[in-house]
């Protein structure tokens, strides 16, 4: 691997963001909390955050998606949340009978001082002895700050922080994996027991947010990371953080290390070869075993296929944007397919990024790197670097029609496309579905821009 | 008043209930707080309690006061919309609406201030002022509608200083929207928006303005709605000053007071509007549905009675004729499919869901649940007038009701929006979305037509027989 020349990180230059390249801190934390059995996410604010963001994951997941709202007046403003949140949780609790009521707060209840914290002991005094009181667990998550990549992160700690108890060393292996697909959670399961490790997912919305067609409603979608699991994260054999960007303060495997003193792994999501080899001979380690044949065979398959689409990606150059860890994964997996990548760009300001991305460079490219920025700065620099692709989310659409660029969609969010919530990104498997779609997407691109109408390509 | 479901003594002891077995639909019991807010037809006087702040933790299927704002003002496409607070407010509406222009798009471009913790702390106003001047530089827009959300209501931004402050500066209307999220409900957001367009209105030319002329208020212009109505006045011979704010340009509104009537449809967001224009101008108004054949045909014929001119009316009726016509052997046809089935309707305005139920029974089908956002006493009286009795009444509902609902009178249709369509789909129940995000015009008569084969396409499909709600059902006769 010849090491890239470094570029200049930009900074933004307008006082206005333009078409943001990221959503707001409570969006992640409510999408965590789905991924805990028996939760129903609560947002301490103004009933429009509830219902945007709800509005927002279902043109993703397509799933129902409950978030409750403390519903604020301008008294709440004025005198402060707790009278709404008290009648909230309550009323939840009646209608829903959850196990968990995961608490996020906003910028609003942030900024008039209101202390969650407090309300919540005062709650859990007031409601003593009663095994049907839903366990709450809260995480500040003011808007103004990050983005939901952080919210998720820090949403997944807390709850971890709020179940996880020390006990007797167990065989559970914890997995913490980010915001990724319903598919990619279900990938990491499978890899699991091809390794015969008890592994689990925090948070697990594989289900809840992809679920079966319903009998009748559920109040909760089946499906989450199982409390009785969670309580036994403090005795795990070990615990993974799949992300090279978020701050091991914001971690759940991060807490278990200092806490309970377990293992902790911190690893790049499998995306791609480089980041599935190291993934599965992580598993091999941890279970003793060898890799599985049918990974082999997968890897192979892959292989060839590499070589068989590597001249349609060879020197194409590629614009890659989104959230940090999801951009990360695809520039090492696409800088080594010899695609040139051109521009790597994320909404959330992330520390580190630059030195990552060059970090995960194959081949010649020395991308131009965006920490921070917005699609107007995105597009600025399309102009400028003059990519062929765009790869990243549903929010480049408007970028790419403009620009006449075709736009592969991964990761999140995705709205224009269907089926987004269970893509696959992870293992062999997903590095060969996505090898197949950019090529694919390369192919159609052409075939549309030709006048001829080549039958064969 | 209530007379479904369970007690509340019951829904206390619900608690016991296990989280994750799935509940039968008379297992979702009303909170004490929300009994007011639904009835079932019967032939009583409806007394229901609507148009309160929604309940904490009831999981509310509305928004906020930005959201009411931000639906209302959006399709004015060549000004700039800056939202002034955190990234969300400004992210999660990003061309959310398929309000169609004919020229500039500016509405469609998402600008927020993107404020952050030293902004909270040192407040935003230096932050809006360098936004501003930057985006009307670039932009050229006509005029900058800046809409406050949560936060700025609390760090106390003085919003009209920096207005007037860049009004001053720049040239063009810069127009503050007082939409701090949680001062009332999505109805104080119209009323927001409305103010803001108050300070338009009466400021521009009204000369060559011919008394045959109206402003068409509260339609945006979804799928290209009010193009197709705007041609319809126009065939009788009437002018449309202005679009309001359906493919809405500033200089319209801003003459738009020189018009003989406002045209007022969705009455919920846009007749505050419409009274400060009486009172400020003496424009006389008329609210109107352009959903179904009845209530499109009396748009037109109320506008054409309005100018007592019998000329008018005369090329309403021909008007109508030649559409209905031309509709009406296909609509047949769909209403021998549709016959009998039961549908749901759940909109933001109860203007709507009147319409709605209106053309269900034209097509056959009978409404079974019915309910808005934002309806107020009289509008769920007159709900309940034209539903049949046994019909369930909802205000400012939430998914549980929902569901119950749609599980107890067993509809094959659900209408409503994005919010509502994973509750009916879950339970294998057909959808169609009369909301925000919908691409095929419903509006007008050739709207009624796509409306009908919209709800055909999905009622009458073949895949209810593959969901296991529905499967079960069959097993059951």
């Amino acid at each position: 691997m010849t090491p890239p020349a470094v570029k200049k990180e930009k900074a933004p230059s307008y006082a206005s963001s333009c078409n943001a390249c990221r959503q707001c801190t409570p969006l992640g934390a409510c999408l965590a909390f789905k991924g805990i059995e028996g939760a129903v996410p609560f947002l301490h604010g103004s009933q429009g955050c509830a219902t945007y963001i709800r509005r927002y994951l279902i043109s993703h997941f397509r799933e129902p998606i409950d978030i409750a709202s403390s519903s604020f007046s301008e008294d709440s403003a004025i005198f402060g949340g707790e009278r709404n949140f008290r009648r909230g949780i309550g009323n939840l609790t009646k209608q829903y009978s959850p196990r968990v009521i995961g608490v996020a707060t906003t910028c609003l209840s942030e900024t008039i001082g209101d202390d969650v914290p407090s309300f919540l002991r005062q709650i859990e005094k007031d409601v003593t002895e009663s095994e049907d009181q839903p366990k709450l667990v809260h995480v500040s998550t003011p808007s103004y700050t990050g983005s939901h990549i952080d919210g998720f992160h820090e949403a997944t700690r807390s709850v971890v922080k709020t179940f996880a108890v020390r006990g007797p060393v167990n065989n559970r292996l914890v997995i913490f994996p980010g915001m990724v697909s319903t598919e990619d959670l279900r990938s990491l399961k499978q890899d699991f027991n091809a390794f015969e490790l008890h592994g689990i997912l925090a948070p697990d919305y594989s289900d809840t947010m992809d679920g079966p067609a319903w009998e009748s409603y559920h109040r909760m979608s089946p499906g989450g990371t199982p409390l009785s699991e969670l309580a036994l994260f403090g005795g795990a054999k070990a615990a993974i953080d799949f992300t090279h960007c978020v701050a091991d303060k914001q971690l759940a495997g991060s807490y278990l290390q200092e806490t309970f003193g377990i293992v902790r792994h911190r690893l790049p999501a499998p995306m791609g070869i480089e980041a599935t080899d190291r993934w599965l001979e992580l598993l091999s380690t941890l279970s003793g075993k060898e890799i599985p044949a049918h990974y082999q065979e997968q890897r192979g398959r892959l292989i060839d296929a590499v070589v068989d689409g590597h001249k349609y990606l060879s020197r194409v150059p590629v614009a890659l944007f989104g959230e940090a860890d999801h951009v990360l994964g695809l520039c090492a997996f696409l800088s080594g397919l010899g695609l040139e990548i051109r521009l790597v760009a994320t909404g959330g300001k992330t520390k580190g990024f630059e030195e990552a991305v060059n970090n995960n460079l194959s081949g010649e490219s020395t991308p131009e790197i965006l920490n921070g920025v917005d699609f107007r700065d995105i597009e600025r620099a399309v102009e400028r670097l003059e990519p062929k692709l765009l790869v990243g989310n549903s929010k480049g659409y408007t970028l790419s029609r403009r620009k006449k660029l075709p736009l592969m969609r991964t990761g999140f969010p995705i709205h224009d496309r269907f089926g987004g919530q269970r893509l696959l990104h992870f293992g062999y498997a997903g590095a060969q579905r996505l090898l197949d779609e950019l090529i694919n997407t390369v192919i159609t691109h052409r075939q549309a821009e030709s006048d001829v109408g080549w039958t064969y390509i | 008043m209530f007379k479904v479901g369970i007690p509340f003594a019951i829904s206390l002891c619900m608690k016991t209930t296990l989280p994750h077995k799935s509940p039968k639909a008379s297992d979702i019991t009303l909170l004490k707080d929300r009994q007011l807010s639904v009835h079932e037809t019967d032939g009583s006087p409806v007394e229901m309690t609507c148009g309160l702040a929604s309940l904490a933790g009831a999981v509310s299927q509305r928004a906020c006061v930005f959201c009411g704002s931000r639906v209302v003002l959006y399709p004015v496409a060549d000004a700039v919309h800056i939202v002034h607070g955190p990234i969300g407010c400004a992210a999660y509406t990003w061309d959310i609406r398929g309000s169609l222009s004919s020229g500039p798009e500016l509405h469609r471009l998402s600008f927020s201030t993107d404020l952050r913790e030293r902004d909270v702390i040192y407040g935003g106003e230096k932050k809006l002022t360098a936004a501003l001047l930057e985006l009307i530089k670039e932009h050229k827009p006509n005029a900058a509608f800046i809409y406050s959300t949560c936060i700025v209501g609390i760090i106390g931004d003085d919003m009209e200083a920096v207005c007037r402050k860049v009004a001053a500066e720049t040239g063009i209307p810069v127009l503050p929207v007082h939409s701090e999220g949680f001062k009332g409900s999505k109805k104080d957001g119209y009323s927001a928006a409305c103010n803001a367009l108050m300070r338009l209105v009466g400021t521009g030319d009204t000369s060559n303005i011919p008394l045959l002329s109206i402003n068409i208020l509260g339609d945006f212009n979804l799928a290209g709605e009010i193009w197709m109505i705007k041609e319809y006045y126009q065939r009788m011979g009437i002018e449309v000053i202005a679009t309001v704010t359906g493919d809405g340009r500033v200089a319209d509104i801003q003459r738009c007071h020189g018009a003989s009537l406002n045209v007022v449809q969705c009455s919920g967001s846009m007749i505050h509007l419409a009274k400060a224009m009486e009172e400020k101008y003496g424009t006389p108004f008329l609210r109107v549905s352009y959903f179904g054949i009845e209530d499109m045909s009396r748009a037109l014929y109320d506008v054409a009675e309005h100018f007592e001119d019998p000329e008018l009316t005369n090329r309403a009726a021909t008007l109508i004729k030649e559409e209905v016509s031309v509709v009406m052997p296909r609509l047949r046809e769909l209403r021998e499919k549709l016959k009998g089935k039961r549908a749901a309707v759940y909109t933001g305005g109860a203007f709507k869901a009147f319409s709605l139920v209106r053309s269900l029974r034209l097509l056959g089908m009978r409404t079974a649940i019915a309910g808005s956002q934002t309806g107020n006493k009289d509008d769920y009286k007159e709900l309940a007038e034209i539903c049949d009795p046994g019909t369930v009444l909802l205000d400012d509902t939430n998914p549980l009701e929902l569901a119950k609902y749609i599980q107890e009178k067993n509809v094959d249709l659900f209408i409503g929006g994005v919010k509502e369509r994973p509750i009916a789909y879950k339970l294998g129940v057909a959808f169609c979305d009369h909301n925000h995000e919908r691409k095929i015009a419903l509006a007008g008569f050739e709207g009624l037509l796509n409306f009908a084969e919209e709800v055909h396409a999905s009622v009458n499909s073949p895949i209810w027989n593959l969901v296991p709600r529905r499967r079960n059902q069959e097993d059951a006769i």
